[in-house]
């Protein structure tokens, strides 16, 4: 096994008055052991629902995953029944939010929440929870653990508080960390701070991340492997490199294109024109086909399948669809 | 040098701790502490920093929908404090504002062309008949279509409604825009579109921006002039050459480095700073920023540093410089 999750052809349906948006439409990749792997895309491209398809966490009947099989240690996920599949849940498989202040109960002190999973999951006795809570505190850089252990969420800054929903996640040792965007509402400094905590827990435990972020910046500093989606489909997936120094696609490209980067000033940013399609009427085409500059005919009309360009790098995109481009 | 348009000195704002039943006044959260900023037509000055730092509050007392503590601030040469209220309201339209967050900052109920024109035929600058003329073109300034003109909010997206908070500002032809973080709230795309909106609005309309935001790779896209605020005080203003080529304070070169860059195989000399921004009730005695700073000494913990002139236009507030 060098996987430590593999997801195929996973559909995610949230069914709507106005009709069903394809949330995430035949997805598949696979996170390596001990790698980290970004998802990363625009609002409403069904990276966050990925995840919370994996995470069981998509609720009927207003949403519904489809079809497709998450692989986990040998277990579809998909076919756990609830009590098997909470034993998995914040024990093997843990997962971090983007707002740390309301994913932490207000009414329970910090320690109390972080021993909550030590408890349940791993059978320890209170005193002993306790105990490694405040080796877990301090392991994610808290100084004085003891008295934190002992206050509220609301007396701690967002970036304490991210620090403790990392210590709940790696309280168990899980073999892969979904983490959702867990710097978007930090400061630049305190993600700085974070983004190199959650490197060095990933080196020293040999833990596998699934990082969501729009931040291609993020991207770059914490990613292995890169997956880059829109309107719910992946358009393109690469090794790291080479996705930022070849990308194929040319919403990988324009997305590259338009992050402004400092000490590189430009004139004018490159944007890309229009917007992202309205998820209840996506056609028979490219979804990108109305923003691409070289848009074909056979874009407006037909999807583009996924397929391998090079080593390591996959893209759905007509323009390397060989055949095609010499009819 | 032509007189400023915009000219901050010395500006102070406290807001009040208070407690118990009589609401004493137990403290002051410093928000903005002794702040000032020079902006000439057509400028844009850039205001970075951490949440916290009292760049929004300068912005909301620069309009004067705050009252202030002390300093002056001076628009076109006129106190803006000390203008009676019928005075300020004929200011008013010169200098305008854009939010954060183009969802909440519009009205569910009220089409976009209403919301647009509102401003126009209150402050009694155009006539009824002439306001649509008026919309029309302030929306297709901002790349929305005339069409748009009877639409209601929720039928846009996020970066249209941005547009549309731009198209709000612009209709009344001011000289001085403050954006408080106009696109932190927008996808990258998105973002990239708004930008360039504001240069060329800016190149077409001579229009000056007082830009706010924690994004220093958007700042310095946009800004002439950059001003680094921590926990309301300037710690270094400077051109955006300068500031990006030279940064002096140990706080902006931390900023700076701790800006994650699309590059993977970029590898930085990260400097990362330790804890959390401290509280603006109780701030650190001497420079504000010692609690975090790398290269602390003593002197940094009971002085505060004085903000001084280092290079042509380059000031810093640090001991160590």
């Amino acid at each position: 096994m060098d996987n430590s999750i593999e997801i195929d052809h996973l559909s995610t349906y949230f069914y709507t008055e106005e009709g069903a948006v394809k949330a995430v439409d035949d997805v598949s990749f696979r996170v390596p052991l001990g790698q980290t792997v970004c998802i990363v895309g625009e609002s409403g491209c069904g990276k966050s629902v990925t995840a919370m398809s994996i995470m069981g966490l998509v609720e009927e009947p207003g949403g519904k995953v489809i079809s497709g099989k998450i692989d986990f240690s040998g277990e579809d996920l998909l076919k756990l029944d609830k009590h098997s599949l909470r034993s998995i849940r914040g024990n093997e498989i843990a997962m971090i939010f983007q707002e740390p202040m309301s994913s932490l109960n207000p009414v329970m002190k910090i320690g109390e929440q972080i021993m909550e999973p030590l408890i349940i999951h791993l059978k320890m006795s209170k005193k002993q929870a306790r105990t490694r809570a405040i080796e877990l505190i301090e392991q994610v850089g808290i100084s004085r653990p003891e008295q934190i252990a002992d206050s509220y969420p609301h007396e701690l800054s967002g970036g304490m508080l991210q620090r403790i929903m990392i210590a709940i996640a790696i309280s168990c040792n899980p073999k892969l960390l979904i983490a959702d965007e867990p710097t978007t509402a930090l400061d630049v400094t305190i993600q700085a701070q974070i983004l190199d905590m959650l490197r060095d827990i990933k080196t020293n435990s040999n833990m596998s991340i699934l990082l969501i972020t729009h931040d291609l910046g993020v991207v770059a500093e914490m990613a292995d492997y890169v997956i880059v989606m829109y309107s719910g489909k992946i358009v393109e997936e690469g090794e790291v490199v080479e996705l930022f120094e070849r990308p194929k696609h040319p919403y990988t490209k324009g997305l590259l294109k338009s992050k402004p980067i400092i000490n590189q000033r430009l004139e004018e940013l490159y944007s890309i024109p229009g917007q992202v399609p309205n998820p209840l009427d996506l056609q028979e085409s490219c979804y990108f086909h109305d923003r691409c500059e070289q848009c074909m005919s056979i874009c407006q009309t037909k999807q583009p399948q996924l397929q391998e360009v090079g080593t390591q790098q996959k893209v759905a995109c007509w323009l390397y669809e060989e055949a095609v481009a010499h009819v | 040098m032509s007189e400023p348009l915009l000219e901050v000195n010395h500006l102070k704002k406290y807001f009040p701790i208070t407690k118990g039943l009589l609401n004493r006044t137990v403290g002051h959260v410093k928000a903005v502490d002794d702040i000032s900023i020079t902006l000439q037509p057509g400028e844009t000055f850039g205001l970075v920093g951490e949440s916290g730092s009292g760049k929004s509050t300068v912005g909301r007392t620069i309009l004067r929908l705050t009252d202030k503590t002390e300093g002056e601030i001076k628009f076109k040469g006129l106190d803006i404090h000390n203008l009676s209220p019928s005075e300020l309201r004929a200011i008013r339209p010169k200098m305008q504002l854009i939010f954060q967050d183009p969802y909440s900052s519009l009205n569910p109920r009220v089409r976009v062309g209403d919301a647009i024109g509102e401003a126009l035929l209150d402050h009694g600058l155009t006539s009824k008949g002439e306001v649509r003329d008026r919309v029309l073109d302030a929306l297709v300034s901002c790349g929305l279509s005339s069409y748009h003109i009877d639409r209601f909010p929720h039928e846009f997206s996020g970066g249209q409604r941005q547009r549309i908070g731009i198209a709000r500002a612009l209709v009344l032809n001011p000289e001085l825009i403050i954006a408080d973080e106009p696109v932190s709230a927008l996808d990258v795309s998105i973002q990239a579109q708004i930008i360039n909106l504001f240069s060329k609005l800016q190149e077409t309309r001579g229009l000056a921006y007082l830009f706010i935001s924690h994004d220093l790779s958007v700042v310095e896209h946009l800004c002439s002039r950059i001003g680094v605020m921590y926990l309301g005080s300037m710690v270094e203003t400077a051109s955006r050459d300068e500031l990006f080529r030279n940064p002096l304070h140990p706080y902006t070169k931390a900023l700076l480095s701790a800006v994650p860059v699309p590059i993977p195989k970029l590898k930085r000399d990260r400097i990362v700073l330790k804890g959390d921004i401290p509280s603006p009730a109780n701030p650190p005695s001497g420079c504000k920023f010692h609690t975090r700073c790398p290269y602390a000494v003593d002197i940094c913990k009971h002085q505060i540093p004085e903000f001084r002139e280092v290079g042509s236009q380059h000031h810093v507030a640090c001991h160590l410089v």
